[in-house]
Formats: C-alpha cells, sequence, structure tokens
C-alpha cells in the first residue's frame, strides 16, 4: 500500500513516474468534476431492466445486493448522457 | 589479464553487449549503427547470449519493446543513429520520465535532409533535452567502455534515467582500431543483475505504469527527473572510478588534454578529440600553449566544472558538430558559455560548426582554429563569434 499522493504532495515525498503501487486504483479517479449535464434519476419510472448500468463508462451507477440499480453516484459521471439513451422507460433525464 | 583485441567501433560495443547478456535487444537496422544488432543477433543464433532479440518493424516500435521489456523488469538495450533516433523521438520522452533505465548505442549521424548517412552529432544534440544521459566516445574503447558503465549508472536508485553512449558513425563505428576488452566473467561481476524495485511482473505488487498525469503532477514528476539528472554526476563519478580500478582507464566528466598550462584550447566531443590531441601536440613543439577539453558527459551537463577547468585560458573556440541553426552558437558552445557565466568567469570564447554531414575535419583545420584562437588570445576581441570550419564560402 503506497502513501496517499495529492496535490499538496512534495516532488520529494511522489513516485517517480507518477507510479502507483496498488491495485484497482480507479477508484480513486473522480472524474465528475469533468460534467457539464448531470442525469436525473426518476425511480418511479424504473422497472429494473438492467440495461443503465453496463453501457456506463465509468462506476457512475451503483448496483446493489439485490441487483437493483440505486441512484447516481456523481463523483464517478462524466454526464454523457449514455444511460439515459438506452432507458426504454424514460427513467433518466439529463438536465 | 585484459584481452588485447582489434575490433571496430561497432564490433566493441556488441562485444560489450554480449558480456552484458541483457534480458531484451531490440533494433532495427540503420546505417551506421546496423552491425551492432547484426552481429548481436548472430551472439543469439549461436546461443553466445540467452537475450530475447525483438526484430521490430521500426525504431519506434524498438524503443517501444525496450521500455515494455524494462517496465516489466528486464533489462534491454538497443541501437541506432540519426533518423532511427527521429523515429524514437515520442518513445524517448516515454522511457526518460517513466524512469527506465534503457541503455542506447547512438551512433552518431546526420539526421536528413537532403539524405546523409555520414556523421555529425545532429541526431544527439536533437535528443539533448529528451532526459537520457549521453556520454560520448573518442574511440572505440571509450564506446566499449562507456557501455559497460551504462547500466551501472542508469540502474542506479538515486538515478534511474536511460542512457545513450554516442559515438561518431564510421570514423569510429567502422574503423578498427586496438582495444582492451575485460574478461566475461569481470564483466559481469563489475555490470551485475539487474534488481528493480518495482517492475510490472511482479505478481506480489500490482502497479501502474505512466498513468494520466495533469496540471497538479507532472511538473514534480519532470522535477524529480531534474533531480536525478543532478544525482547522475555524482553516480557516473563513482561509477568511473570504480571502473577505473578493474581497468586502470581514467574517466570522469572530462577529459583534460595539456590544459592545466595552456592559453588557448579547444572544446570537442567524440573523435576530433583525437585529431585535436595530435594537433596540440604539434603545436606545443613549437611552443604555442596549446590544450583540449573533451567533453564525455554531456547530459547531464557538467557546467559548473567546465567552467573550472576553463578559467584560466585566454581564449576558447567550443566545436560543434551540429548547427543549432538558431542564429547564435552551437549546443556545446551554448551550454560552456552559460556554465562560464554562471560562475563569473568570463573568457574569450568563439564557437565552430564544423564536420557537417561527415564533412572530414583535419588537423590543419584545427590548427586553423589555434591560428584565430591565438589572434583572439592577444587582442581580446572574439570578432565574429559564430564561425565555420570547412565549409565552402566561408574564410
Amino acid at each position: 500500500m503506497s502513501t496517499p499522493i495529492d496535490s499538496n504532495t512534495s516532488w520529494k515525498d511522489m513516485t517517480i513516474g507518477g507510479n502507483i503501487y496498488d491495485a484497482g486504483n480507479a477508484r480513486n479517479f473522480t472524474t465528475g468534476d469533468w460534467r457539464s449535464v448531470k442525469p436525473i434519476y426518476l425511480a418511479e419510472k424504473c422497472k429494473q431492466c438492467g440495461l443503465c448500468f453496463p453501457v456506463c463508462p465509468d462506476d457512475a451507477i451503483p448496483v446493489n445486493k439485490e441487483q437493483k440499480r440505486e441512484n447516481f453516484n456523481y463523483d464517478y459521471c462524466k454526464g454523457c448522457g449514455v444511460c439515459a439513451k438506452v432507458c426504454p422507460f424514460g427513467a433518466i433525464i439529463m438536465e | 589479464m585484459s584481452i588485447r583485441e582489434r575490433l571496430s567501433g561497432n564490433e566493441a560495443v556488441s562485444i560489450a553487449m554480449k558480456q552484458i547478456n541483457p534480458d531484451v535487444v531490440a533494433a532495427f537496422p540503420i546505417t551506421p549503427s546496423t552491425e551492432i544488432p547484426q552481429y548481436f543477433s548472430t551472439f543469439v543464433s549461436n546461443g553466445a547470449v540467452d537475450t530475447e532479440f525483438v526484430a521490430v518493424e521500426s525504431e519506434h516500435s524498438a524503443m517501444s519493446a525496450c521500455i515494455g521489456a524494462e517496465a516489466a523488469g528486464a533489462r534491454a538495450m538497443t541501437a541506432t543513429s540519426a533518423n532511427g533516433l527521429s523515429l524514437m523521438w515520442e518513445m524517448l520522452y516515454i522511457a526518460s520520465s517513466l524512469r527506465l533505465p534503457i541503455v542506447m548505442s547512438l551512433v552518431n549521424r546526420a539526421v536528413s535532409g537532403p539524405l546523409n548517412i555520414h556523421n555529425d552529432h545532429s541526431d544527439a544534440m536533437g535528443a539533448r533535452d529528451s532526459g537520457w544521459i549521453q556520454l560520448f566516445s573518442e574511440n572505440n574503447q571509450e564506446a566499449y567502455d562507456n557501455i559497460l558503465m551504462a547500466h551501472r549508472i542508469a540502474e542506479h536508485k538515486d538515478v534511474l534515467l536511460p542512457l545513450m553512449v554516442c559515438q561518431d558513425g564510421f570514423i569510429t563505428s567502422h574503423s578498427i582500431e586496438n582495444i582492451e576488452l575485460l574478461e566475461d566473467e569481470k564483466v559481469k561481476s563489475f555490470v551485475g543483475t539487474y534488481k528493480p524495485e518495482h517492475y510490472l511482473l511482479n505478481d506480489k505488487e500490482p502497479i501502474a505504469i505512466g498513468p494520466l498525469d495533469l496540471q497538479s503532477y507532472l511538473f514534480e514528476h519532470k522535477r524529480q527527473q531534474s533531480e536525478a539528472m543532478r544525482n547522475a554526476k555524482r553516480v557516473i563519478l563513482e561509477v568511473s572510478e570504480e571502473f577505473e580500478k578493474l581497468t586502470g582507464r581514467h574517466y570522469g566528466f572530462f577529459e583534460e588534454y595539456k590544459l592545466s598550462d595552456a592559453e588557448i584550447a579547444v572544446v570537442c566531443m567524440n573523435s576530433t578529440a583525437g585529431t585535436a590531441k595530435y594537433t596540440v601536440d604539434e603545436l606545443r613543439k613549437n611552443g604555442i600553449k596549446a590544450g583540449l577539453l573533451k567533453i564525455r558527459c554531456f547530459r547531464p551537463f557538467p557546467a559548473e566544472e567546465v567552467a573550472n577547468s576553463l578559467k584560466h585560458l585566454k581564449a576558447i573556440a567550443v566545436l560543434d558538430k551540429a548547427d543549432s541553426l538558431n542564429a547564435a552558437g552551437g549546443a556545446l558552445y551554448e551550454d560552456v558559455v552559460a556554465g562560464m557565466f554562471t560562475s563569473n568567469i568570463h573568457v574569450p570564447t568563439i564557437n565552430y560548426v564544423y564536420g557537417i554531414g561527415g564533412r572530414d575535419t583535419k588537423s590543419t583545420d584545427i590548427e586553423k582554429v589555434f591560428s584565430e584562437l591565438s589572434t583572439v588570445a592577444k587582442t581580446g576581441d572574439i570578432g565574429n563569434p559564430y564561425r565555420y570550419l570547412g565549409v565552402r564560402g566561408e574564410n
């Protein structure tokens, strides 16, 4: 496990070449601040068909242990709108 | 006892590579460095080495394969010249920024165009800011010795930078001279095995190499590279000292030839130093106090040390075998004068661009430089600082 590095870390304490000595580190890279529009989840229209979360290019649609999708995790949502396009029930709108 | 042989520069380098027996060699043939992978591939075929030889389809791929191999945890080497190095351009920066200590033999040749296969230093000078350590070699012996020292310098934990060993295309790469080789066993124990701390094939530590590095981080990583280049100065001297104990052959940042009592001196790199030594000897017979500073270590550039070794002179000529085409001086000239200025040393210093595209540089040419230097020393007036040596249409 490597030491956490953020935008206050001195060059002396950073890993060389930006190497990351931990697996599964993409989770630590939040891409939500790239967004200009965001998807809104309308739970009452959702049939839990399962079409939206596989098309999410990041990790913005959490699925729980009951195999049901939950509300968006905006930390990883770039606002691409693919989920809204794929939803057959109008349960995701972009605004 | 060392082995006395007679070899060309390319043969010397390929034999050094055989003795090092790296894990991977990936190379694409280009004149005048072609013979290095050619000879090395015969060592592979004959079972003299157990290297994985990757016959790639381009130099971009050659450097990419070296990067992949080195990142995986292997020791990788390559060789190229001129336009081959140009095609590696993108990957040179990847190699140095990912801190992969790849070792390259660069057989210096003019970068086209118009098309030319002969020697100058435009290939190496183009890569001078790419974050590679650059060592220059006067002859086949130095090319061999520099390759033997290369991994020890590049792989040092305080350095971790790629390194290129330069020698002059055809002039030394294809000329057969006497050479002293080390025994295989001595090379093996001097160079040692490559034991990277972090590498991709380590299943105990899954890692990511070369991730996205935006505004908050790239600057710090470049600062680290810069520190590594500073550290390389210390490590180059340490390794060279150890090499001297083994072989009796002395290496530093540069070689001072009859410089300590000289009044006028030439600064140059690679094979021209041999011609300059002969010229210095001839001039000394006539009582002219001529000297030479031959740069071995161009990156990192030992600015302070160079300035210090030149401070007692009355006039200096820096010889650049590549024109920076900047309406000012060549790369070596600019580094030398900047180093002197920063150390508050002000000796009249002129620049000669010479030997472009393999134009022969004879002792009479170097004599002409010293003769013009005598005038500069006498008058203190440098006149035109940006001069040419051996081009038609100039005096």
